[in-house]
């Protein structure tokens, strides 16, 4: 009985340790968020609507819809995080008030949207801003810059070693080794991936052929790891390493990120400030208030850095049951606001440059 | 169905049933009940695997209709894309291939502890031995996982550095880009976890063994090592491949520990000690949150290939145990 007892006891220590690490396990890292941060001035309107879509926006959602809770006793919004097509889909099929989507509405999207809305246009109103970081491991080597061709051959396995001509063409000061370069992708599908090997296709079509994806080309090779915890676990572990993630993970990790070169020819580190610099020189292509944005990877504009993610509330412009709509309203009034923007740095992404958030903020006041 | 037939014979010795091994039983009002509720537990499970296997072929039929590779030889998996391409090949390899290792790393541990608890270990140490075996069973994956992503794979690095310098020779241990988180990687934290059930089961075995005969054995002057040899383990023998087809089981439906261990390199390599690889358990743990409709058809549908490997390798155990059961 003795016995038992004490190996009880030693069961509830692994038991409890199991639980403490597999908490660290998690995607979701919405930790640092205060009262303080609890929204003063919104429009409260109480409550319950569903919303449907992209999951790379689904921390900024949800600390948004618990601060907006906090403020507003009675308001819920359910965010189902079922990926950008699921989420249009549910939104054309009238299932729910809004969507999130990594990507604008295509035409014919935008046509069934109308539907839906009773005729009335659907906006793409952009909300969360998700910078990508590119990490690597390699002693030594601080500020490692690269241009987007050698960033591709890198990725394609077509660069093998860190020593190799071309990465020392664009590190003219650095000592490089001669070790070999080990790329490290997500195993599981992800929109930064999608993002990550977009831009890839957009700024070095010579060097990177593949269709931008959730999933990891599997002719590209590396070694993939499971969810952003992971890949930074194994980055860490592996010199010669190299990958990539959002931004919140190779800050709150102080992990090696390299200078990316924009369409300007600048070596651009990772930052809130540089990702704003890059999201000024995307252009509109929606008409007024849709806010459908091309974002241009080769922007030229002083100090951007070029890979960035950008995520849409797709919205009716009108013609939503009328309590419904005065939800969506006031919710993304306070998601566009500055309080609602601030919120985003504490949950890993980017705020939404001023002069984008003032369009957003005009575009909300015009739903109906 | 083994334990039926056991009960037959047992009551045919007694001189009670009949031949069949069927009827067994006075006709009694308990008797009765209890047949009657030994009978529906086993048509209950019968029709819960019934269940699974309906469902899994139900939800991965319309997958595998828009598959546009040969769901059976292709080595890429890529349900999601724009016309979908996946295949099982790879995923069928690695969960054969670490499986198979993992047993042949655990067995022999398993069975040596069993034997030590059993017959050399001092009475006191042993009761005690015994349930620290069992609790590496009560681990949650997840934590083997863990420990082997942030530990074993390092110190791993260095083994299979090692293997590859001295014995690259041999095609397994061959090839390039040698890393810690490899097929032998996970086989070894898979033999980990599979070695509880294998040992405690062969335990319960090596304790079914006759006293008469062991004793014989020794009133011949046998040593313990001949006890051992001559008694214990051909007695235990179908015991032990039962157990052994179990630890098997949980290892080829392993899946956290799995995921979180392996590097999801592409292609079917041999090289055991590359980086890389991917099993049918690990690869739906990772695919599934993003999974589209036809994704998830198709992973239900890697589901149902594991469910026949496991059903095929049950099934093979099963023959070679009831071949070799002169003991029993």
């Amino acid at each position: 009985m003795k016995n038992g007892s004490r190996l009880a006891a030693l069961g509830g220590v692994f038991v409890a340790g199991a639980l403490a690490l597999s908490a660290c396990g998690s995607d979701n890292n919405t930790g640092g968020t205060s009262a303080s941060n609890a929204p003063s001035n919104v429009d409260c309107v109480k409550g319950t609507v569903n919303a449907a879509g992209a999951s790379s926006q689904k921390n900024a959602i949800e600390e948004w819809k618990k601060l907006y809770a906090q403020a507003c006793a009675g308001a819920t919004l359910n965010y189902n995080p079922a990926g950008s097509g699921a989420g249009i889909q549910a939104f054309t099929a009238g299932q729910v008030a809004f969507a999130g989507s990594d990507s604008a509405l295509d035409p014919e999207e935008a046509a069934k949207a109308q539907q839906r809305c009773q005729g009335n246009p659907a906006w793409n109103l952009p909300m969360v801003v998700g910078p990508v970081a590119v990490i690597y491991n390699l002693q030594g080597v601080d500020g490692l810059q690269l241009k987007p061709a050698t960033l591709a051959a890198i990725f394609a396995g077509k660069i093998t070693k860190w020593n190799d001509p071309k990465i020392a063409a664009d590190n003219p000061d650095a000592q490089l080794p001669a070790t070999d370069i080990k790329p490290i992708h997500r195993a599981d599908e992800s929109g930064t991936t999608e993002n990550f090997t977009e831009y890839l296709g957009a700024v070095a079509k010579d060097e990177w052929k593949w269709e931008a994806e959730k999933k990891w080309p599997t002719e590209a090779g590396g070694q993939g790891a499971p969810k952003s915890d992971g890949v930074v676990t194994v980055l860490k572990q592996t010199q010669g390493g190299i990958s990539y993630v959002e931004m919140s993970f190779a800050k709150k990790n102080s992990l090696q990120t390299a200078k990316i070169q924009n369409g300007a020819g600048e070596f651009v580190d990772v930052s809130e400030q540089s990702v704003g610099n890059a999201l000024d020189g995307a252009k509109q292509v929606g008409q007024g208030n849709d806010l459908a944005l091309e974002l241009d990877y080769n922007a030229k504009t002083p100090g951007a850095y070029p890979i960035f993610l950008v995520t849409y509330e797709v919205v009716c412009s009108k013609g939503l049951p009328a309590e419904q709509a005065e939800f969506v309203k006031a919710f993304l009034k306070y998601t566009a606001s500055e309080d609602g923007q601030k919120v985003l740095s504490n949950v890993g992404y980017a705020p939404l440059s001023p002069g984008l958030a003032a369009k957003v903020r005009t575009a909300v006041e015009a739903l109906s | 169905m083994t334990s039926e037939i056991d009960v037959g014979s047992r009551a045919g010795v007694k001189g009670g049933g009949d031949i069949a091994g069927r009827r067994i039983g006075t006709g009694r009002r308990g008797d009765q009940v209890f047949a009657l509720s030994a009978r529906a537990s086993g048509i209950l499970l019968l029709a819960i695997m019934a269940a699974i296997g309906v469902f899994l072929v139900w939800r991965a039929i319309p997958a595998l209709q828009a598959n546009e590779a040969n769901f059976l030889t292709e080595e890429e998996w890529n349900p999601n894309a724009t016309p979908p391409v996946f295949g099982i090949a790879q995923l069928a390899f690695g969960t054969l291939m670490s499986s198979f290792l993992a047993l042949l790393m655990a067995t022999p541990v398993a069975i040596g502890i069993a034997l030590f608890i059993s017959f050399y270990a001092p009475r006191r140490l042993a009761a005690g031995l015994g349930y620290l075996v069992d609790l590496l069973a009560a681990v949650p994956s997840i934590v083997y996982g863990l420990w082997g992503l942030h530990y074993f794979n390092t110190k791993m690095d260095d083994v299979g550095r090692f293997l590859n310098e001295y014995f690259g020779w041999i095609p397994l241990f061959g090839g390039d880009s040698v890393g810690g988180r490899s097929l032998l990687t996970a086989s070894v934290i898979l033999a980990i976890m599979i070695l509880p059930i294998i040992s405690s089961i062969t335990r319960e075995v090596f304790l079914q063994v006759p006293n008469a005969n062991v004793e014989a054995a020794l009133a011949l002057g046998a040593t313990r090592w001949e006890v051992i040899k001559l008694a214990v383990l051909p007695f235990g023998r179908s015991g032990m491949i039962s157990a052994a087809m179990l630890g098997l089981g949980r290892a080829l439906g392993e899946t956290i520990a799995v995921a979180m261990v392996l590097s999801t390199a592409a292609g079917i390599s041999i090289h055991i000690l590359k980086d890389g690889g991917n099993t049918i358990a690990a690869n739906i743990a990772n695919s599934f949150a993003e999974a589209g409709e036809t994704g998830r058809g198709a992973l239900i549908a890697s589901g149902l290939v594991l469910f026949v490997i496991t059903l095929v390798v049950n099934m093979t155990a099963r023959a070679i145990v009831a071949r070799r059961k002169e003991f029993v």
